[in-house]
């Protein structure tokens, strides 16, 4: 069986829409990674408690969407802050592997939180995405991909611009490098952290409400992380352009060798390409190579 | 000066600094005892003292890293003590670091404009809303930058380098300028010729007295280099085991028996040569 051309373009169309949305997390990683210097192990589970989150104010409260988005954000940002305060922050002065830990913890926290508010079992998000397909001539894209693509890029537009042009964005980089350095030039440490946890929380609530109207939402849904996870690897942990372009690079690498070699061959390819980034640039494609002087 | 100088930037007064019956301590250990400390507006101050004396646990009490278990901290007769670190920065209190504390990673520019971080208004939706105005604030920023410390520090030819590939004192220096970029009213240096040699000593105690007397800041030094502490100095305040066992200009604080007994305690003790040092740098 010949491949069709026309296959290769659908296949990469929606594997680069899957992979906007591990691109969207992967940067909410990458905005608690660049100012607080914390791997957030629990960002999957920060989508996943978004997705629900929207799913209790559109389902459950039957609001409509116009405002059950915001309100998501919202309670996500607050959720964001939360953690930030009563996990991260106490453990400001200690080291950095007791802070991850801690984020590994607050993964069986919020499935904890999320199967005891809503149980294990998987849901359906109200339809909110227009369903009629888009066709670009022959191509074919789900409405559902090819809208949260979309919103995922326009997401991604707005924070790439925010940190290219905010003088902040360097405050949050100076916290990241030396905490007493940034203090003593007047830089607000502690608003720091808030800021950004509650960004990050943010930003992962979007991505999830848009994983959950694509598959479906279920306290299991943090998973998802663990691709992102090799997609800021293989960016570079403190580049939000790395996350972007490494999460569309394996969105759509997963898509190809799934669709053509066969689903079981999807995570080889996805770890072949983690290993050999980290054999050949360990500090990922776009990240922050420290210098040292010895 | 002549009026022809009145491009100069207008620069805040210097700033008087009153440290009274300031303690610390960490479990067990007092680190503090009790200090006094007046550092008079335009002065260079130094605060010596034997390794452990608490000259560093005073200097970051002072600069709010630590919170003193008694004692006040005035700038200007103003109480600071439960001001944050970051907000006394924004009051003209800059300092830099024994260890070093610079944004690795960043270059020689970059971790200079950022000593104005505090400083400047716009924020996150000015860089949408204010276009303009925060374009404007950053060339402006970075024209005061260029002239008032750059050049002024001689460090033009390594602006644009990543800081982790200085050489020490070199990294030392981009650390004053740092200071200097958030247009202090007291600045504070913690060893700032530690580990350096004669000569960038000699280049840094230069800078340090031109900073006071072209930008008439108050300077408070912590330093181990007696030569160049009994050099520069106005005033010398010297602490052990967390007390302040003398105060006064250089030649008194030298002549005070106690100081004497505090740095040559034994004999053998290699400080003896610093102090030695001292004595023939005053005379040279």
């Amino acid at each position: 069986m010949a491949v069709e051309f026309i296959d290769i373009v659908e296949t990469s169309l929606a594997g680069i829409g899957t992979g906007s949305l591990m691109a969207l997390t992967g940067v909410a990683f990458v905005i608690i990674y660049k100012a607080t210097k914390v791997i957030n192990l629990a960002i999957g589970e920060m989508l996943m408690i978004g997705a629900f989150v929207f799913y209790g104010f559109s389902a459950g409260l039957s609001l409509p969407i116009w405002a059950s988005v915001p309100l998501t954000l919202a309670v996500a940002a607050v959720i964001g802050g939360l953690i930030e305060r009563t996990m991260i922050r106490p453990l400001l002065k200690d080291n950095p592997v007791s802070v991850f830990m801690v984020t590994i913890g607050l993964t069986s926290v919020l499935i904890g939180v999320v199967e005891l508010v809503w149980s294990a079992e998987p849901r359906r998000l109200p339809e909110f995405l227009p369903s009629q397909p888009v066709l670009f001539g022959e191509v074919f894209i789900p409405s559902k991909t090819a809208y949260s693509f979309v919103i995922a890029a326009a997401a991604m537009a707005v924070l790439i611009t925010v940190f290219s042009f905010w003088r902040g964005g360097i405050a949050l980089r100076a916290t990241a490098t030396d905490r007493a350095a940034a203090s003593s030039v007047g830089i607000d440490v502690p608003g720091v952290f808030s800021f950004s946890w509650m960004l990050a929380a943010v930003v992962a609530a979007l991505a999830g409400i848009l994983v959950g109207s694509v598959g479906g939402i279920s306290s299991a849904m943090g998973l998802f992380g663990l691709s992102v996870f090799v997609v800021v690897i293989v960016g570079g942990l403190d580049s939000i352009l790395g996350a972007l372009i490494a999460g569309l690079f394996i969105g759509w690498l997963e898509a190809m060798v799934g669709r053509f070699m066969g689903g079981e061959f999807k995570l080889l390819a996805t770890f072949t390409i983690l290993l050999v980034v980290l054999v050949v640039r360990p500090y990922g494609l776009f990240g922050t190579h420290e210098i040292e002087r010895l | 000066m002549s009026p022809s100088h009145s491009a100069a930037p207008v620069r805040p007064p210097a700033a008087r600094l009153d440290v009274e019956n300031l303690s610390l301590q960490f479990g067990g250990v007092k680190a503090l005892d009790g200090i006094d400390l007046h550092v008079e507006p335009g002065s260079i101050t130094a605060l010596i003292g034997p390794n452990g004396a608490g000259k560093t646990s005073a200097f970051n009490a002072i600069s709010g890293f630590y919170r003193p278990k008694t004692g006040t901290v005035k700038l200007d007769g103003v109480d600071i003590t439960q001001v944050p670190a970051r907000d006394r920065a924004k009051l003209g209190l800059a300092r830099t670091f024994q260890n070093i504390a610079l944004f690795r990673g960043m270059t020689v520019l970059d971790n200079i404009k950022l000593g104005r971080h505090a400083h400047l208004t716009s924020g996150v939706f000015g860089a949408f809303l204010y276009w303009g105005k925060t374009r404007r604030e950053e060339m402006e920023l970075r024209a005061e930058i260029e002239r008032d410390v750059i050049d002024f520090l001689e460090l033009d030819h390594i602006r644009n380098v990543p800081v982790a590939i200085l050489p020490y004192g070199l990294q030392k220096k981009v650390e004053l300028a740092r200071a200097l970029a958030m247009r202090p009213r007291i600045l504070m240096l913690d060893e700032p010729v530690a580990g350096m040699n004669r000569e960038e000593t000699e280049d840094m105690a230069r800078a340090i007295l031109d900073v006071r007397d072209e930008w008439g800041v108050t300077v408070l030094l912590v330093e181990h280099d007696m030569g160049m502490v009994m050099d520069i100095s106005d005033h010398v305040c010297v602490l052990n085991f967390g007390r302040r066992i003398a105060a006064g200009s250089p030649t008194e604080v030298r002549n005070n028996p106690d100081v004497i007994k505090a740095y040559l305690g034994g004999s053998g003790d290699p400080r003896k040569a610093a102090l030695d040092g001292a004595a023939m740098g005053e005379v040279a």
